[in-house]
């Protein structure tokens, strides 16, 4: 047992280590630690996992970690091995973030940070335009994706409300189908 | 108390976030506003950093505000918190795999989170990107006369190679963040002399 729960660990650490970002580019590491070393699962399932872990709350890799580790160990292997792929971010950003902090002052460091943004900003509005194609397929996508922007930005609401009330809109529209398909 | 509320901050996030990736991000922009934990140029250099070091973009993201908040306990317990929702609603699914991918509800929710979650990531965008473009770090006096033209210039370099040059648009980000900050220390975009 304890073997396994270790061997879980190591190999989602693995797998954090080697995921640069995340979402669709950790998929070929999964497929290859998880799917053909380990026989932990078959393809079919690991892209059943992905794409669930794609429509639940949370990153993906973290959703992806507990279905795998789950399936293999129970509940203490869904946890060890999320543990396990959250570990090297742990290690790696806290030795960066300290690092990164004593030298904030250089002018070197500051000036770097200040280009850095620019591209941050870019990297995010590219992000936005990719979304965007697979989100705002139809009208009531884009009046959406409107009033969430403007709404956000306007009144400083929590994204928390947002969230709850799209899920619930969601939800009232099937209803709302349903109804209208079985008056027809 | 520092520890339950981070805890609690980063719970919240990892509940509600949807989609990967940057989706954290809109929750992380709000908690600057709302904590005074972290400003938001320091959460894009989290981002920036995040990006350029191995990880999911989330776990790196929450793991750089817990340490910059209250040092490497802050780190652990804002990731602990970022996946224990994650945890408890997989187990719970696991059990119904196959009913919960098909679920009418759940489906048509996603068609209307994914939209949600793209504006919320593109307000927050606007949101940060004063800092980045103006001089003043205080948001509330944003002028003309204090655009830099020089940020200007560069996000337009940055756009035109990552969407529109076919040989430099599939280089990874890690590239871009590079030679912006390179173009920050010869071109001083922090505004401070490099002597």
């Amino acid at each position: 047992m304890l073997k396994a729960l270790s061997e879980l660990f190591w190999t989602f650490a693995k797998v954090g280590v080697m995921t640069f970002g995340g979402g669709y580019a950790m998929l070929p590491i999964l497929q290859r630690e998880v799917v053909e070393n380990k026989h932990w699962a078959t393809d079919e399932e690991l892209t059943d996992y992905f794409a669930i872990g794609q429509c639940t709350p949370g990153v993906i890799a973290v959703n992806t970690a507990t279905f795998i580790g789950q399936k293999n160990q129970g509940i203490i292997g869904g946890i060890v091995a999320t543990l396990g792929v959250v570990f090297p971010s742990l290690v790696i950003i806290s030795i960066l973030a300290g690092f990164i902090s004593s030298f904030s002052h250089l002018p070197l460091v500051i000036n770097a940070f200040a280009g850095i943004r620019v591209c941050v900003c870019i990297l995010i509005f590219n992000a936005v335009v990719k979304l965007w194609k697979s989100a705002v397929t139809n009208r009531l996508g884009l009046v959406l994706f409107l009033v969430v922007a403007l709404g956000s930005m306007l009144f400083h609401i929590s994204p928390v409300l947002f969230v709850i009330l799209a899920a619930l809109l969601g939800i009232l529209l099937v209803q709302f189908q349903g109804k209208e398909a079985s008056g027809k | 108390m520092i520890f339950l509320q981070l805890f609690y901050e980063f719970f919240k996030t990892g509940l509600f976030a949807v989609g990967g990736g940057l989706a954290t991000f809109p929750f992380l922009s709000n908690m600057a506003d709302k904590t005074g934990w972290f400003t938001h140029s320091q959460l894009m250099d989290m981002i920036a950093v995040s990006e350029s070091t191995p990880g999911p973009l989330g776990v790196n993201t929450a793991t750089y505000v817990g340490f910059v908040t209250a040092g490497v306990p802050g780190a652990v317990t804002a990731t602990i918190g970022l996946v224990t929702p994650s945890i408890i609603i997989i187990l719970v699914i696991a059990g119904f795999l196959k009913a919960f991918r098909n679920n009418r509800y759940v489906d048509s929710a996603f068609q209307c989170l994914r939209p949600t979650s793209t504006g919320l990531i593109a307000a927050s965008g606007l949101s940060v990107a004063a800092s980045a473009f103006f001089r003043t770090d205080a948001g509330e006096s944003l002028s003309l006369s204090a655009l830099k033209p020089e940020a200007v210039i560069l996000a337009a370099i940055l756009l035109a190679v990552t969407r529109f040059i076919p040989q430099t648009k599939k280089l990874h980000p890690i590239v871009w963040i590079g030679f912006s900050a390179l173009v920050g220390v010869i071109f001083t975009f922090g505004g401070v002399p490099m002597s």
